[in-house]
């Protein structure tokens, strides 16, 4: 029953790897992989969230009443989204305005809850921290995943580089909304057969 | 008038919610399996969206803006949300329990619906005013219901269909959305 700390780490970037395996916060997924930069960005920012309201909610586990645990789940989560926010209106100016409101709608991205009521409100600080870790590992490495997808056949680019040479017509459909369902919706696919025993 | 008409049309049709802004998409593709479902979805986010909507507009123009707090945002909205939430559940369970029977296990979910908190953000980074933001919300809602309805009716149709095994469920289904998606597209550059 009991896993090893190492197991608690991995199992976020292979067995329950979002939004693959686990499919949840979808929104984020679709809407800010139309580049690897993107991605990424939001990935490490759901990261920062994910890690530090594993830690809290870990932490005041026997205090929070389980009637309003809930709501005092979603106060944590949007104090640590708030700080993210302003943190990178700070530093990381321009990623803060692509991403835009997807930052502020990590509050609603139901992994971070997921997390927090499915795990951190039953275990101790150190297997949180790290199963926080891991899952926010597992997604930003497969919004980066998907976004190089979509970065290289719906612009030619891969991180702004370009990859066929000037000659390349960009497969635009890849960029737009119709192409991220279906990109999501084959890279499950290709998981599962992978994923098959 | 005809720049709410408008506006409605866009928010219905061009910038569908579900498919062409990204935002809703666990309920979409968590209730769609039946058209029962579906149905009740999209009549509850109506709901608590027209109200999220309107009540998130006074809680910025009239407590964050004239105090200076615009930076909790994020944390205020989700809360008038989570409130209203449990409001509109207490209230409905005690005066209409017909509705509620109906809506009823949707409601909480609603809390954790990125749609709901995304279009309360969209009105105020677009700036709108009282009216315009009543009536993006209610477009918004009734977009999302407009699409998440569709859906359900393919995805029953689907049932029916022989999918290869590793596409099966929510492969199939993405797949599905991208082609719907697809022909929303084509509202493009009406308004």
């Amino acid at each position: 029953m009991a896993k090893s700390l190492a197991q608690e780490f991995t199992k976020g970037l292979w067995e329950e790897i979002p939004p693959f395996r686990l499919v949840l916060g979808l929104c984020p997924t679709l809407a800010v992989t139309k580049s690897v930069e993107n991605g990424i960005g939001m990935g490490v920012a759901t990261t920062f969230v994910l890690v530090f309201s594993n830690i809290l909610v870990s932490a005041l586990r026997k205090v929070i009443p389980s009637k309003v645990r809930i709501a005092a789940f979603i106060i944590i989560i949007a104090t640590f989204v708030t700080v993210v926010e302003l943190l990178m209106q700070a530093f990381t100016y321009p990623l803060f305005l692509k991403l835009g409101i997807f930052i502020p709608l990590i509050v609603v991205n139901c992994i971070v809850l997921g997390r927090a009521e499915a795990f951190a409100s039953k275990n101790n600080i150190i297997r949180s921290t790290l199963d926080g870790l891991g899952i926010g590992i597992g997604f930003t490495l497969a919004l980066g995943s998907l976004g190089a997808v979509r970065e290289v056949f719906g612009n030619g680019t891969f991180l702004g580089m370009s990859v066929f040479g000037p000659h390349y017509e960009p497969f635009t459909f890849m960029v737009e909304a119709p192409g991220a369902f279906m990109c999501l919706g084959l890279m499950l696919c290709i998981m599962n057969l992978i994923g098959k025993k | 008038m005809g720049d709410y008409i408008l506006l409605a049309i866009s928010c219905i049709l061009v910038n569908n919610i579900l498919l062409a802004q990204y935002l809703g998409n666990c309920p979409f593709l968590g209730t769609s399996k039946k058209m029962e479902t579906a149905v009740g979805m999209a009549m509850a986010v109506i709901f608590v969206l027209v109200m999220a909507g309107v009540f998130t507009w006074m809680t910025n123009a009239f407590i964050l803006k004239p105090f200076g707090l615009e930076y909790l945002r994020t944390i205020s909205f989700i809360l008038v949300i989570a409130a209203l939430v449990q409001f509109v559940e207490m209230f409905l369970r005690k005066s209409i329990p017909t509705l509620y029977a109906g809506l009823g296990i949707f409601l909480p979910l609603i809390t954790t619906n990125c749609a709901v908190m995304g279009v309360c953000l969209i009105n105020i980074n677009e700036d709108y005013s009282f009216l315009q933001a009543l009536v993006a919300s209610f477009s918004y809602a009734a977009g999302f219901g407009l699409a998440l309805i569709l859906f359900a009716g393919v995805r029953e149709r689907i049932l029916l269909a022989r999918v290869p095994t590793p596409l099966q469920d929510t492969s199939i289904a993405l797949v599905t959305a991208g082609i719907l998606s697809l022909t929303f597209f084509a509202f493009k550059g009406m308004v």
